[in-house]
């Protein structure tokens, strides 16, 4: 049976259910196919262990834009707003900072930390206002696009001479050149090089790792939140806003291809070799398995499928969840900031050494931790007096050099519980299970080419005017009928809805003009 | 007190070429110099018997035309020979070689995959395009994005021209080989790691990079934008060693009048109330000029030439901040015969050519993976040639010279100064890595020179003796080189110019920022220019 629709999105993660939200608001018939039994994509709640359920993926809110949440109405309650992050020092003598007041630092480092912060969000607004607005096209003479490149210089040299030459200068450098020369303390420095690079391929030393560090303080200038429920919630809301505007969403019915018919996206078929109709076909799924595997590289030409091909998107983060009876013990960490962002980057020297064996298809034997204890701000989350601890784990390649076998994953499983260990002394006794998603896991659990939260590495020669690639970065591809609407486009990954929002505009401007 | 029109500080290529230039405009210039020879990096030293050691830079490629031509430096017995290919040993016993004939370029890249030799040519011209987009730029100072005058804006709408001219999808292919690292251009092309590992290295050398670095990708250009007579992209021997680069442009110098004193270390550069008048040399002497013109780094010239009063503090802490690292270091070597390489068959024209000893991407990151711990590179990218294989001037009749440059080498070891058994242990690495594939080598060593970037600042003056004064990262290139709002070679202080490699567009010996300096001062003088314009390509 075949049945037609306005448009059909491929995908309910975050991004996806966006787009169809704000295409069925305008009036479209919408339907949303997910292959998963359960909407999120990367932004789901789960249940990992028995009654223990965390944020399986995505388990921190950066950057939800605002415009995204006013549209849709969203009614998400958050369990933690606002959170510090705090960079743990062996000797309990930890560093705390949020949006730009730090603590335990020199008088010196606090001004410059402010100092710092204030211009960092500056350059950080001005880069949100274009994460939020269809890259143009350049060399071309349409009035659109001429139009955003103009009020680009605008915004620029408004910023005044002095901000100026210091953005054209800094958005090209390094974050660990920027720390040493800022700041003393090696726990800010460690940090702060942390923050640029979580999610990335890239170490400290790596050019561009300041862009990466604006783009986390686009949107929300770097607050930290969690929705109650976990990020479950947020996707259970946006599926329930799109709900309302008339989308149907039909959850574990994977897509096998896009239908291609006289060159144009014509329609999709499920695994279950069911059909649906439809002109406008939009993708949340990641740009290569998108061309590469949904429509096939036959439908388009060969010097895009090449670009394509070329996309980096090698995923490093691996999650670890981990079963708690109760608290760990924390040397020098108060109860109360259980509910915070804990931070293992002792100084940016250690986040390089991270990062080195990444190059060369390694896990790291000495990783940078991301904790939080979701469950001690969200009891629903782990049996009474129990806990959940939710972390990011660098680096760990998608790619691991003779692949990730039990051997492998025990291996690097224990290195990050014994670098946690050395701050959380006992914690291995407290563990009653455990769950680690390397990059590979993320990969097959939610379809995500490489396991890369960005859906394709989040660096300058991918950014902008060249994401996903060359010339498609309008959110239409070069095949009819057929859009990009995730991660994978502009601006990219995030739990931002950004490139939804954007590409559900896109889409409507295209179709009304 | 004598007095002049301007002094030039340094008689490096550059200093040279400012001077040469403004002289030619009819300028009463002196060109001071600390070492008693002149050059600095652009030279040739006797420092073995009958031995003559290009001892800094060692092939010349970049030097402009334009300049080459305005200051007839053939006349002053500069002479290019052109040398061809280059060869990467392999663990295996294998090689790789890079020939000048297409043809044979392509078979022996066929030899290791049919796919890259096919690719090849689409490599080349994406890379020449943005050669030429490049080389358009060198001759020419740079706008100041931040500025209104009509000046800047022009030279803002003629870049903004010319990046857009080429076309929507080559101005996006422009912008990813702006940023990327050349192991991802290069990955992007070709499939072997052999390959792939050759060419990656020009994308590294003489910065403290690696491969996988974002922005390296540019720093090929600074190795392909060159040419010898009009061929783009290939290299030469200056006749007589690098020294023959700079004693020719001396020559052109003192042709028109200019003077040159070596042996004149300066002390200071004086300034009163905000304008340059003159300098103090460490003798006591001082000369007086309106215009003083620094060819020094520009962390020496505003750091240790003069008083922190005498520029704002901002502009102190960007010169503090520039980027001017010690990553690579050099070994030149006396042989008393030519070594042999058994992988190479007998007569291969590989035998005279550029040799380098890392077979795999992952061995050139992890060469730049010690670096970053604060030491040399266990297994270092070297890249070695042996001129007197094409030019017997340069050593005894049957013997050789030998120049060695080394990536990685780090300014200080783990933070400390270099023990002299430090520096032997270097040097010790570097002759054994070539060893490994000519088992004579070690026998027909009759000296060698080590210099590690302390000993290059030590002698030459450069801070942390890096090769292209101050990093090529793009946070330090066109309108940002060397500092954002100076990039037009004027500085803070009036009359005070700077026209060494700290400015656009950059090190190797391209003599292109002594031009433009010297475009600058003319201009400000109100004096007819004598720096020629770009050729530009086809």
């Amino acid at each position: 049976m075949t049945d037609r629709y306005d448009a059909i999105v491929i995908g309910a993660g975050h991004n996806g259910l966006v787009c169809s939200a704000l295409l069925a608001k305008a009036g479209r018939r919408v339907l949303v196919l997910e292959a998963n039994e359960r909407v999120g994509g990367a932004a789901i709640t789960r249940e990992f262990a028995d009654g223990y359920s965390v944020s399986a993926c995505a388990h921190l809110l950066y950057q939800l834009q605002p415009k995204v949440q006013k549209e849709l109405g969203l009614s998400t309650t958050f369990a933690s707003e606002a959170m510090q992050t705090i960079a743990l020092s062996q000797d309990g003598r930890h560093v705390r900072y949020a949006s730009g007041k730090v603590s335990g630092v020199s008088d010196a480092d606090v001004s410059s930390y402010r100092q710092f912060h204030r211009q960092m969000t500056r350059f950080a607004e001005l880069l949100n206002t274009y994460l939020n607005t269809t890259p143009p096209r350049l060399g071309t003479s349409e009035f659109r696009d001429l139009a955003t490149l103009a009020r680009l210089g605008f915004d620029l040299r408004r910023l005044g001479r002095d901000e100026m030459q210091t953005f054209l200068r800094l958005v090209g450098i390094n974050i660990h050149d920027e720390v040493t020369e800022r700041f003393e303390s090696p726990l800010l420095r460690g940090a702060l090089s942390f923050d640029a690079v979580l999610g990335t391929h890239l170490g400290p030393r790596s050019p561009n790792t300041i862009m990466t560090y604006l783009y986390r303080l686009a949107g929300g200038h770097g607050r930290l939140s969690v929705p109650r429920g976990g990020m479950g919630s947020l996707a259970e809301d946006l599926a329930r806003a799109a709900r309302d505007a008339g989308a149907t969403i039909r959850t574990g019915t994977p897509v096998r291809r896009i239908v291609v018919e006289n060159g144009r996206a014509a329609g999709v078929e499920t695994a279950a070799g069911e059909r649906f109709e439809s002109f406008t076909i939009v993708s949340n799924v990641d740009p290569k398995r998108t061309i590469m595997e949904l429509v096939g590289a036959r439908h388009v030409e060969t010097g895009f499928t090449r670009r394509i091909d070329n996309i980096r998107m090698r995923g490093n983060a691996a999650k670890l969840h981990l079963a708690l009876d109760g608290l760990p013990a924390i040397t020098g960490l108060a109860k109360a900031e259980f509910g915070e962002r804990l931070v293992i980057a002792p100084d940016e020297h250690y986040v390089e050494c991270a990062f080195n064996p990444a190059k060369y298809g390694e896990s790291s034997p000495q990783p940078v931790v991301e904790m939080t204890f979701p469950s001690f701000r969200d009891a629903a989350l782990a049996p009474t007096g129990r806990h959940v601890m939710s972390c990011v784990v660098q680096y760990a390649p998608c790619a691991l050099k003779g692949g990730w076998t039990d051997a492998a994953r025990q291996a690097f499983e224990k290195a990050c519980i014994e670098t946690i260990a050395r701050y959380a002394p006992g914690i291995e006794s407290r563990i009653k299970a455990s769950e680690l998603l390397t990059p590979a896991d993320i990969e097959r659990e939610f379809h995500i080419t490489g396991g890369h939260w960005h859906h394709g590495e989040l660096a300058l020669d991918q950014f902008m005017f060249v994401r996903p690639v060359c010339g498609a970065a309008q959110y239409r591809m070069p095949l009819d009928g057929l859009y990009l609407c995730g991660a994978g486009a502009h601006p990219g990954g995030g739990v931002s809805g950004a490139a939804g929002r954007n590409a559900a505009r896109f889409i409507l401007r295209e179709q009304s003009a | 007190m004598k007095t002049y029109d301007a002094i030039v500080v340094g008689a490096g290529h550059n200093g040279l070429t400012t001077a040469a230039f403004l002289a030619k405009a009819g300028l009463n210039v002196v060109c001071v110099e600390k070492n008693d020879y002149i050059g600095g990096a652009a030279v040739s030293r006797n420092l073995h018997e009958d031995w003559i050691y290009s001892n800094c830079s060692y092939v010349c490629s970049l030097l402009r035309p334009e300049i080459y031509r305005a200051l007839e430096l053939h006349r002053h017995g500069l002479q290019v020979t052109p040398f061809g290919g280059s060869l990467t040993f392999m663990q295996n016993g294998d090689y790789y070689g890079s020939y000048h004939d297409p043809e044979v370029a392509y078979r022996e890249r066929a030899r290791f995959s049919r796919r890259d030799a096919d690719a090849y040519e689409r490599y080349r011209s994406d890379t020449m395009r943005q050669c030429r987009i490049i080389r358009d730029f060198l001759l020419s100072t740079p706008p100041d994005p931040t500025s209104f005058r009509p000046k800047d804006l022009l030279g803002l709408l003629r870049i903004g021209r010319k990046f857009l001219e080429v076309g929507e999808d080559r101005i996006y292919e422009t912008i990813r080989f702006w940023t990327m690292s050349v192991a991802e251009y290069l990955d992007e092309y070709f499939e072997t790691d052999v390959i792939k590992a050759a060419m990656s290295g020009s994308g590294i050398i003489g910065t403290a990079l690696g491969i996988h670095s974002p922005g390296t990708a540019y720093v090929l250009l600074h190795h392909y934008m060159g040419d010898v007579d009009g061929n783009v992209g290939s290299w030469g021997f200056a006749r007589g060693g690098m020294g023959a680069v700079s004693n020719a442009i001396a020559g052109a110098f003192q042709s028109y009048g200019g003077e040159l004193r070596t042996q004149a270390g300066v002390d200071r550069i004086i300034v009163r109330n905000g304008k340059a008048q003159g300098v103090g040399l460490e003798n006591g002497d001082e000369l007086s000029a309106n215009i003083v013109v620094s060819a020094m780094d520009v962390k020496r010239t505003f750091l240790q030439c003069m008083d922190r009063s005498d520029v704002d503090a901002d502009f102190y802490t960007r010169v503090e901040n520039f980027k001017i690292r010690g990553s690579s270091g050099k070994l030149n070597i006396a042989l008393d015969g030519l070594p042999t390489f058994p992988a190479l068959p007998e007569g291969s024209s590989l035998h005279i050519s550029d040799m380098h000893f890392i077979d795999s991407m992952e061995r050139m990151e992890r060469a730049y993976d010690d670096w970053k711990a604060g030491t040399w590179s266990k297994d270092p990218y070297i890249d070695m040639v042996i001129p007197t294989t094409v030019d017997p001037t340069m050593a005894p009749p049957g013997k050789h010279f030998m120049s060695c440059f080394i990536q990685y080498c780090p300014y200080q070891v783990e933070g400390r100064d270099w023990t002299d058994r430090e520096r032997e242990a270097f040097a010790k690495t570097v002759i054994q890595q070539i060893a490994n594939y000519s088992p004579d080598f070690k026998d027909l060593i009759v000296h060698y020179e080590v210099r590690t970037p302390a000993d290059i600042e030590a002698q030459i003056g450069i801070t942390e003796g890096n090769i292209f004064h101050g990093e090529l990262t793009m946070d330090q290139l066109l309108f940002n080189r060397p500092v954002p709002g100076y990039a037009q070679y004027r500085s803070p202080v009036a009359g005070l110019y700077m026209c060494g490699s700290s400015t656009h567009p950059g090190g190797g010996v391209m003599a292109a920022p002594g031009a433009n300096a010297a475009r600058e001062i003319l201009a400000d003088l109100k004096r007819p220019n004598t720096v020629p314009e770009n050729f530009g390509d086809d």
